[in-house]
């Protein structure tokens, strides 16, 4: 029970893994988080401020005042309340809002983009058997890439942006095969799937995860092929994986705060670039190991801590229809899921409790991208338009209507500027503010 | 040619020749050597048919054996990829849902250009009013006769209450009164039962038009927001035209058709010829939006 005329508080600050920063002090009830964050600020010596989120318990974050978040929580006040802090993303992303150009010259239907670590160059993969390259200043095509004999399912780019894969459909036969990239040829044959796989993820930590139909989730070790795990716990195909360090694997040596309007190539050699990208690394990844999350087709997901435990960490259900991707936010405190029921659920990263359904999509929603800093979140789903969601609010942003047919394929380039989104019209549409 | 079977049953009493089988087999291995002379032989009009004739023939026994040798060798696939490119995640899965969502490929004109539909029965039967309206008798000796009851299926709305009984002119059975009809979409051949929102036309009067009275060629409103349909501008569709297909007071259903995205035409809805009733001008087709 808190006195009404109560006026002051103790609180510790804390960060995420626990560790106290400074020591408890008082604070009146009614101060704001900006002034929070000054004082932590303050308290972090740090040469710029940076922006901080701050959370009682764990979970309702302070929005307007102390104050109000204590009562709605009904805590105590005599004793040290701790408040952990959170540091957001230093730069902002602005939401796209106008379609800038639409790319026309795929013959069928675009089923894959995917912006290079840096944002400079786009690739998308289509029914047409062909992967082609845009020249984003002037959003026109650059380049064709002919070779593959089926629909070009899915393309990623090395971290270093100098390379792209790109894999095509043929007979589903349950094996993944690890290929050199210099030498061109298949180093590993890795069988041990009953059913045809549907996702593979590289870890940062020497792992390679796999996902089938088989309802189950394996993991690898990169090194000599061995099969380290089997995750059970699906009850049907498991459609889609996450891993907590995907944003950073994928950007690299490349950190968004420092993009500029035009995107650069990386530059340094290999070592340095190396060094950049594992201190990134380190940063995101904590002191935690990886975490993975598997979407299936039995409506639920499963929270796993794949390099210790067999036993997932969380179930995540509530989805009223299959979940068709998952995918972590940069900083890896969040999770979304997109599913066929058209609406999609954002869950805390680490618990894997459930925080907020985002409704607005007339039909499934196939596939979603997070912008660099977080707090945005782009829908491309099977009704033709794609939706911006705003995280923080828990609201759509921005509506983007225009393809003229479903769209496959979204993404949003890491340097925060563009999205490209492609579907069944064969255009490429680029987004930006 | 023989008339009775005097042939077959001789065969049956008797048995066949002792040689029969090898005469047989030898008459059909002649047979080979006899139709090349013949080829080889005739002349005139006989050897045109024959050849002709024989041409056909070739080119069955060809074909077959070509099917059997395919059969027989696996082949490798066409070269060509096939159509129907579908992302990663939709692989395994059949379209159950695109039978829900229309296909926005097709094109539309543009709505600046406001153009009349083309609906699917261009000319109906107009219905007389002895057929859709029975005459009911009333008073202390059954002698006025002012009252009249609807025959035909109709849709009051939601908010629908009767007028005073002592008052009420025209009446609606509540027994064919219907909320949903079944609109069929002709491009994806499935059918929906949606909620009507109101009978937009009916070509027979317009009297029956404000009674809500639903015939064969009336143009209904439907509720399409449970298909999804987005326009281009990114407006959610929620209210479309469908025209009746079938005479819903014989059946006991209402069938309806929607109108594809045709090229819009002048007149719309006519009905025949041999009644007085008019024409019924073509109406603007604006699907109701909702803006998000």
């Amino acid at each position: 029970v808190i006195a009404a005329d109560v006026e002051r508080l103790l609180i510790q600050f804390q960060d995420e893994e626990g560790e106290v920063l400074g020591s408890p002090f008082d604070v009146p009830l009614d101060i704001t988080p900006d002034k929070l964050q000054l004082v932590c600020n303050a308290l972090l010596q740090k040469e710029e401020p940076v922006p901080l989120a701050f959370f009682v318990r764990g979970e309702a974050e302070v929005v307007s005042s102390l104050g109000s978040c204590v009562k709605a929580l009904g805590v105590e006040t005599e004793q040290v309340l701790p408040v952990v802090y959170q540091p957001q993303a230093v730069f902002r992303v602005r939401a796209v809002a106008r379609c800038t150009s639409t790319l026309q010259g795929h013959t069928e239907a675009v089923i894959s983009t995917a912006f290079s670590p840096t944002g400079k160059y786009l690739a998308s993969g289509s029914g047409d058997t062909t992967v082609r390259f845009w020249d984003l200043m002037t959003e026109t095509p650059h380049h064709t890439a002919r070779g593959h004999t089926h629909w070009v399912l899915s393309i990623a780019w090395s971290p270093d942006g100098k390379k792209l894969a790109s894999g095509c459909k043929n007979s589903q036969d349950g094996s993944i095969r690890v290929w050199d990239t210099v030498l061109g040829r298949c180093e590993k044959i890795l069988t041990g799937h009953t059913q045809s796989v549907t996702c593979v993820k590289w870890g940062g930590d020497g792992l390679l995860y796999t996902s089938s139909q088989d309802r189950t989730v394996k993991v690898w070790r990169a090194k000599d092929g061995v099969q380290c795990r089997t995750l059970q716990g699906h009850a049907h195909w498991v459609n889609t994986l996450a891993l907590s360090t995907d944003y950073v694997l994928r950007t690299g040596a490349f950190e968004p705060a420092t993009a500029t309007i035009n995107p650069q190539d990386l530059t340094g050699s290999l070592e340095e670039l190396k060094n950049q990208a594992l201190q990134r690394y380190n940063k995101v990844r904590g002191s935690a190991p990886e975490r993975l999350v598997s979407g299936s087709d039995d409506f639920t997901l499963f929270l796993w801590n794949p390099a210790e435990d067999k036993k997932p960490l969380a179930r995540m259900t509530g989805h009223s229809a299959l979940v068709n991707e998952v995918l972590f936010s940069p900083d890896t405190r969040l999770l979304a899921s997109a599913s066929f029921d058209k609406s999609i659920k954002i869950w805390d990263g680490r618990t894997g409790k459930y925080l907020m359904s985002l409704r607005g999509h007339v039909a499934s929603v196939y596939q979603v991208a997070w912008s660099a800093d977080s707090r945005l979140l782009v829908s491309g789903s099977s009704d033709s338009t794609l939706k911006v969601w705003d995280i923080k609010t828990g609201k759509l942003n921005m509506d983007l209507p225009g393809h003229a047919d479903e769209v496959y394929a979204v993404d949003w380039s890491p340097d925060g500027q563009r999205v490209a989104s492609g579907g069944k019209d064969k255009c490429l549409r680029i987004w930006r503010r | 040619m023989p008339q009775n079977e005097h042939i077959e049953l001789h065969r049956k009493r008797h048995g066949q020749r002792l040689d029969h089988h090898e005469r047989k087999r030898k008459k059909e291995s002649r047979e080979v050597h006899e139709r090349s002379h013949k080829a080889k032989k005739l002349i005139g009009l006989k050897a045109k048919l024959y050849h002709k004739q024989r041409h056909a023939e070739k080119i069955q026994m060809k074909k077959t054996l070509k099917m059997h040798e395919q059969r027989k060798t696996k082949q490798k696939n066409d070269d060509k990829t096939p159509e129907g490119a579908v992302p990663a995640y939709l692989l395994d899965r059949e379209g159950q849902s695109r039978a829900k969502v229309l296909s926005n490929m097709i094109k539309q004109k543009r709505k600046e250009k406001a153009g009349k539909w083309e609906v699917p029965l261009p000319k109906v039967r107009a219905q007389g009013e002895t057929e859709v309206l029975k005459v009911i008798k009333t008073g202390k000796r059954q002698k006025k006769a002012w009252k009249r009851m609807v025959t035909k299926v109709c849709f009051v709305g939601d908010g629908f209450t009767r007028k005073p009984p002592k008052y009420e002119r025209f009446i609606r059975p509540m027994g064919l009164r219907f909320k949903k009809a079944h609109v069929t979409h002709p491009e994806l051949k499935a059918t929906f039962c949606l909620p009507i929102l109101g009978v937009k036309k009916n070509p027979s009067s317009p009297l029956y038009t404000s009674l809500g009275v639903i015939t064969k060629g009336t143009v209904v409103e439907v509720n399409v927001s449970e298909l999804g349909l987005v326009t281009q501008g990114g407006k959610v569709i929620w209210g479309k035209y469908a025209q009746v297909t079938n005479n819903p007071e014989n059946d006991g259903c209402i069938n309806a058709t929607v109108p594809g995205y045709p090229e819009f035409t002048r007149n719309v809805l006519t009905t025949t010829k041999n009644t007085k009733i008019q024409h019924a001008v073509g109406f603007q087709s604006q699907d109701h939006q909702e803006d998000r």
